[in-house]
């Protein structure tokens, strides 16, 4: 910045500060004196803004009137001759002003429709972990009177791995279950083993024990019912159920 | 009647294999002549109008128990000499030891309602003993009512079957306990040895199995679902209610009392693996006793030394029953092929009855019978041969019953045999019924 550049701002500063302090100290003329009656008839006028709300939402009156000595609103009650207010009414309601004045009185009126609140809008349609769980996880399949996994369960077991480990707030129950041949207490605990051997699985893939409870249910809760070779290997498995 | 006669042949041959000293005690009387019994329809005493109503009760009780008794050869009573025999007075001995009743021995007496009491006089003769007929006399007092009639029926039948059954004790009154899904759930229920008189013991409404009646008949030891998974719960049979017993983590099942009634051996996998423990009766002193992968389920012990425990173990693929010490020490395998569970050790400790499917596989018939094993010898011979799946085999106090389970009606219902697999009939109807377990007195 050179020194003529410093100079002209300080010129323009110091007019600035003038200008300022002598609007400051500007008095406003009062009007001229209002010519003498014959009196006019008072005019008046009243508007809301938004004309409609929602439910707990405010709207905004204005009113101008004219040649009036006396304005009151309904359930507001007198108020100046023209201005505005804020207004939150509960319920549709119908403003209704009424200004008075020495030739006469004039009314004006205001519609404010208020909305009834909307339903809670649906839920967006995103996937709940439940519904991604019953969807990702797969149950574990076994062989007759055996509690090993068998080679053909390890993409099965890999996918329950990986959700569990992507969703690691996640619980589960795995449920020991057996077909109907053999006695009911050997099913028990084929069942159990069942459970307990996929449940060492998914410990040994990292997932850890507090998240794992198990169950047997041996033959008493089958999938499938029919005495078949189908139906038995449907209820022959690990199954995976989701706790909150 | 083919088949009765191989089966007879069988058993024959088993018993030699076996020297049974006293076959009546080994649980089946085949080879023994069974006595000829006749049973007079008993007499009212008094003029009570309930009598007709308690007599009928008295006389079916009667005759059903010695019947089931297995140790009679009843005479039918349309051979009954005609007349009545209400008192020693009115018995004519020729008519009873002459045929058609041709009967060795006659039953008779009488039973009046006074007041509230109802009174049996009872008596069994030897009616070819002219001089000196009466074996016994009998009399008992209680409450009229038909519960009452059917209990002094009971006790007097019991009285006949000690007398002219070697000295062992009748089941007349004895109990089995069952688990029944007639109230919706699996439940514990109970009932007399003759079917009659079912009721629910338990509302968990959950899933239960396996009830073990305690020796002296006090507790029922059974597993149930719970909310922490499979436990053993005590019931009490002389406070109507359950009782407390420990938690020990896992799945816990399948519990069995030793004969003395101070210790229990059930199934935990609390290990991670179904093994075999034994705790006191109070569920404490955990005592692990199997060590080896795969479920080990289902003991029973040696009812007669209480010093070994039978069971189910898959350890080597398919379960085969075992028998080891109490401690674990001294494992056998006593099954050599096939599906076999459920293993109930014989009163005099000779025996075991298990449940078998022999010829397991594909192809196979499939047929899942009741077999009886000679402990000493592995010397087995087969009970069932009707069909469907037949399951949980119990020993009757006396030896000379089991009590099962069998699909071969339909319906899973709970059936009796004589332990010669003779004499098969069911107890139970409607619903699905399981898992008996006899009493032990």
């Amino acid at each position: 910045m050179n020194q003529q550049t410093l100079k002209r701002s300080a010129f323009i500063l110091a007019l600035g500060a003038v200008m300022m302090l002598s609007a400051c100290k500007k008095k406003v003329a009062p009007p001229p004196p209002p010519p003498p009656p014959p009196p006019p008839a008072p005019t008046a006028s009243l508007t809301a803004s938004p004309n409609t709300v929602d439910k707990g939402q405010s709207t905004t009156l204005t009113w101008q009137t004219t040649n009036a000595t006396d304005v009151s609103i309904d359930g507001i009650g007198a108020v100046q001759p023209s201005g505005s207010q804020q207004v939150t009414p509960s319920d549709s309601t119908t403003y209704h002003l009424v200004a008075k004045g020495a030739g006469g009185t004039q009314e004006a009126t205001a519609r404010v429709t208020v909305n009834a609140p909307p339903p809670p809008p649906p839920p967006p349609p995103s996937v709940s972990e439940e519904q991604l769980f019953s969807q990702q996880v797969k149950d574990i399949y076994f062989n007759y009177d055996a509690s090993d996994i068998r080679a053909d369960q390890q993409t099965a077991l890999q996918g329950d791995i990986d959700f569990l480990k992507q969703h690691a707030g996640v619980r589960i129950t795995i449920e020991g279950h057996c077909d109907e041949r053999g006695s009911t207490d050997y099913n028990i605990a084929l069942g159990d083993s069942r459970a307990n051997a996929v449940k060492t699985a998914l410990t040994q893939a990292g997932i850890t024990a507090d998240r794992i409870q198990t169950l047997s249910l041996g033959k008493e809760k089958p999938f499938c019912t029919e005495s078949n070779e189908q139906c038995w290997q449907q209820n022959r498995r690990g199954h995976f159920i989701y706790q909150k | 009647m083919k088949r009765f006669i191989w089966h007879f042949i069988a058993l024959i041959s088993l018993l030699s294999y076996a020297a049974a000293q006293d076959w009546i005690k080994t649980g089946t009387n085949l080879g023994q002549q069974k006595v000829r019994l006749a049973a007079a329809d008993f007499q009212a005493s008094t003029q009570d109008a309930k009598n007709a109503d308690l007599l009928k009760v008295f006389n079916d009780t009667l005759w059903s128990d010695l019947d089931n008794a297995g140790i009679f050869d009843m005479v039918s009573k349309s051979f009954n000499p005609s007349g009545t025999v209400g008192s020693p007075s009115d018995v004519k001995f020729d008519q009873w030891a002459s045929p058609p009743p041709n009967a060795a021995m006659l039953a008779f007496g009488n039973l009046g309602v006074s007041g509230t009491n109802v009174t049996m006089q009872g008596w069994l003769y030897d009616v070819k003993n002219t001089s000196s007929p009466q074996v016994l006399g009998k009399q008992y007092t209680d409450q009229a009512s038909p519960e009452a009639a059917r209990t002094i029926a009971h006790k007097f039948a019991n009285e006949i079957i000690f007398r002219l059954g070697g000295g062992i004790a009748g089941i007349a009154e004895s109990k089995i306990y069952y688990v029944s899904t007639r109230s919706g759930n699996k439940e514990i229920w109970a009932m007399d040895y003759d079917g009659a008189n079912q009721h629910a013991l338990t509302r968990l409404g959950s899933i239960s199995l396996s009830p073990h009646p305690s020796p002296d008949g006090s507790r029922i030891a059974f597993s149930s679902m719970t909310k922490n998974g499979w436990e053993i719960l005590m019931y009490s049979t002389d406070l109507n209610r359950m009782v407390a017993f420990p938690r020990y983590g896992g799945t816990n099942q399948s519990p069995a009392w030793s004969p003395d009634g101070t210790k229990i051996a059930f199934t935990s996998s609390r290990s991670g693996d179904p093994e075999i423990y034994v705790v006191d009766a109070s569920g404490s002193n955990l005592t692990r006793v199997t060590s080896y992968k795969g479920p080990d389920v289902s003991p029973t012990w040696n009812r007669k030394t209480g010093s070994q425990i039978a069971w189910v173990s898959g350890r080597t693929g398919l379960p085969q029953i075992y028998i080891a010490d109490a401690d674990g020490t001294n494992v056998q395998r006593v099954t050599d092929q096939g599906y076999a569970v459920s293993p109930s050790w014989s009163p005099n400790g000779q025996f075991l009855t298990f449940s078998w499917i022999r010829h397991y596989g594909p192809g196979e018939p499939g047929a899942q019978d009741l077999y009886l094993m000679d402990v000493a010898s592995k010397q087995f011979v087969q009970l069932t041969h009707d069909g469907g799946r037949n399951d949980f085999p119990s020993w009757s106090p006396d030896g000379r019953h089991i009590v099962f389970q069998s699909n071969r009606s339909g319906g899973l219902q709970i059936w009796t045999m004589l332990a010669d697999g003779t004499a098969q009939k069911p107890l139970t109807s409607g619903a699905n019924n399981s898992q008996p377990n006899w009493s032990w007195k």
